[in-house]
């Protein structure tokens, strides 16, 4: 029953018209939003900051849609399917603790010092060199990863109409282009809000059903540990307890996992993620006030902590329940319905063809290709705010009026779909895209946040020392992928004995460490900038009256930043306990 | 950076009126509350779902028995419900 125009030998997922009807009626709906918010869009803080208008709940869930897009969704359910319960490791140690960092310690400064982008503040900080280096390797970091988010939206392309993939990137990157410039950030946030409820109301049957097929919990223990440990697959502890984690670091001692885990993954990829990448600090700034602004991520964490059960847990499911990726699993190359080799990244798709009727089968789709569109959505129109601004209008062309850099930045969007396409062609080329996306968060946002947090902190930082710090780091983190034996594919030489996302964790670790230390013995020999001109950046220097909302005392306790960010933090450290 | 349009409003407008300060009177959010725009959306897709749940194919082999299309329909009625009652209760105040 394929529509397509260049049917291929099948589709994995056979839609019905109403499926089709359920994803007609979403687009009806983000068009809609597109229109109504263009006719609003009146300058430039408008189309790229929305404003400053929207309430705390709004961001916050906008802040996790952002990301629940290829990470969340496609990433977390393959390595479900490969390495099972310690893939939550990326949620309750990987994202909620540097999560509520940055709402209580980091997002004054954001919000306080006004920057429209972490460059921004980085040329406010350390001035051109830092900034210049900082902004290009964002820009570069952008284009890559909206090249993994247009790879798995063509990936379900293919999967319904049986399309090649290479038809499939370019449809995808049309529809996208066209959902972009719409808009612009007001209507992509609310798209984000509306587009997390429909993947909830897709994926919490899809695991409810899955759970049932397998037969509850206790019949998915007993799958996986009759399954477990053939063709290379993970023993049964390790799939079904979350610590130590050694099959998700890949390093063997238990006590180096635990290290790995919690200081490459926990510290220095997580805070470095979640507290520089603007495509989520982004969502913080479109707040009302600086009290919204704190309590953004805070708001996020509460669904963030619960969104593993709606992807890992249906990776693990699919992984014994799908008879295409219990081969694949044991060792086998199984190939699929579009005529490739299956991978993991595809558990999903199969798990939504064995058991979701039509209907809900429309509604997975639906949800699937809303969160991919806004995942690169998002990556799109953080590029583009970073490349018209800090690149473009700081050192190609200056001091032109507000409507000219709005142009320039349609024109980005336009280049930088033009580029995704390339970029998901370097991101098929992985089985299992959490570890190409570690890998790439390693080079570009671990040397970034030890760069931001030692300036953020310490006044006697030097501009120096700022770009130098950011340029070993980044150095380090690619000279170690090199090294490792995978991280690079078939170009790593294997001189370092780790693999998968541990050696994404060793390079995005010593990147921190390289980073730091040649900063401190940069800003030693080199002369600090003016107390003077560091308010607002440096924390000794900023009052602190400038950092929290004088309204914030009125509000009552669950209204509050630190009472919110107290029990996510407690709810994490139960869920730690209890997995 | 502008500086013209860095008002910060402890309001809660939503999506529209940001940035045009022509000095009108404040009204409703209404269409454009997000609230409604969720509800509205939830709403239509609890309706097709509670629908093929009631005369389309169930499937029954796949989802094991249960006729998850009906029940995932009832439970995004719900939802909508909820979400458009809160946005009746509650209406934002937009300044116009």
């Amino acid at each position: 029953m394929s529509p397509g125009i260049l049917p291929l030998s099948g589709t994995i997922i056979d839609a019905h018209p109403v499926d089709y009807l359920i994803l007609a009626t979403y687009f009806v709906f983000v068009l809609g939003i597109g229109w109504l918010a263009r006719r609003q869009v009146s300058d430039s803080v408008d189309f790229f900051l929305s404003g400053r208008s929207l309430p705390a709940w709004v961001t916050g869930l906008a802040f996790i849609s952002a990301n629940l897009g290829a990470v969340e969704i496609m990433g977390m359910s393959a390595s479900g399917a490969e390495f099972g319960l310690p893939t939550v490791h990326y949620f309750w140690v990987g994202a909620i603790p540097a999560m509520l960092f940055l709402g209580v310690v980091m997002m004054p400064f954001y919000y306080g010092s006004k920057v429209r982008s972490v460059p921004e503040f980085m040329l406010r900080r350390f001035g051109p060199g830092a900034h210049l280096v900082n902004a290009l390797s964002f820009a570069l970091a952008q284009l890559l990863i909206a090249g993994v988010n247009l790879f798995l939206l063509g990936t379900i392309i293919r999967a319904l109409l049986g399309w090649p993939l290479w038809v499939a990137l370019l449809v995808a990157a049309a529809v996208v282009l066209s959902y972009i410039t719409l808009g612009g950030l007001s209507a992509a946030i609310y798209n984000e809000v509306l587009q997390f409820f429909v993947i909830v109301a897709a994926l919490g049957p899809l695991t409810l059903l899955g759970l049932h097929r397998v037969g509850g919990w206790e019949g998915l223990t007993e799958k996986i540990t009759a399954a477990a440990g053939k063709g290379g697959a993970p023993p049964a502890d390790q799939q079904l307890n979350s610590w130590p984690g050694q099959s998700l670091s890949g390093f063997d001692s238990p006590i180096l996992s635990v290290i790995g885990i919690v200081f490459g993954l926990g510290f220095v990829l997580s805070f470095g993620y979640w507290t520089t990448n603007f495509v989520e600090v982004q969502r913080a700034m479109a707040s009302d006030s600086i009290s919204s602004a704190r309590k953004t991520p805070i708001i996020g964490a509460f669904p963030k902590m619960f969104v593993p059960f709606i992807t890992i847990v249906p990776g693990m499911i699919g992984a014994v329940l799908v008879s295409e990726l219990a081969d694949l699993k044991a060792g086998g190359t199984p190939s699929g319905g579009t005529g490739g080799e299956i991978t993991y990244n595809d558990t999903l798709l199969y798990l939504m063809r064995d058991v979701l009727p039509n209907g809900l089968l429309g509604l997975a789709i639906t949800g699937l290709l809303a969160a991919f569109m806004a995942g690169m959505a998002a990556n799109i129109s953080a590029f583009n705010t970073v490349f018209s601004y800090d690149l473009w209008g700081d050192y190609i062309v200056k001091g032109r009026a507000d409507g000219y850099y709005l142009m320039v930045g349609r024109v980005a969007t336009v280049g930088a779909t033009i580029i995704a396409i390339f970029t998901a062609g370097l991101a098929s080329n992985y089985s299992n895209i959490m570890s190409y996306l570690q890998v790439l968060f390693g080079f570009f946002n671990a040397p970034l946040f030890a760069t931001f947090i030692l300036g953020m902190f310490w006044k006697r930082m030097t501009a120096t020392a700022g770009w130098v710090g950011l340029v070993a780091g980044t150095l380090s983190a690619v000279l170690v992928a090199y090294l490792s034996e995978d991280a690079f594919g078939s170009l790593s030489t294997g001189a370092i004995p780790v693999s998968g996302q541990g050696a994404a964790f060793l390079a995005a670790s010593v990147a921190f460490v390289v980073d730091v230390t040649l900063s401190i013995v940069v800003s030693l020999v080199t002369e600090p900038k003016p107390a003077g001109s560091l308010k607002g950046l440096v924390y000794s220097e900023t009052p602190r009256e400038d950092l929290v909302d004088p309204n914030e005392s009125r509000f009552p306790w669950y209204r509050r930043t630190i009472p919110l960010a107290v029990i996510a933090l407690v709810m994490t450290i139960a869920l730690n306990i209890a997995f | 950076m502008t500086d013209k349009s860095q008002h910060q409003s402890n309001h809660q407008p939503a999506d529209d009126s940001v940035g045009v300060d022509s000095g009108g009177r404040a009204h409703k959010a209404g269409a454009l509350d997000i609230r409604n725009v969720i509800g509205a959306l939830l709403g239509i897709y609890g309706a097709i779902l509670t629908l093929m749940g009631l005369v389309g194919d169930q499937e029954l082999d796949k989802t094991g028995d249960v006729n998850a299309n009906l029940w995932a329909g009832l439970a995004l009625l719900v939802t909508a419900a909820i979400f458009l009652a809160w946005a009746r209760l509650r209406p934002l105040q937009v300044p116009g």
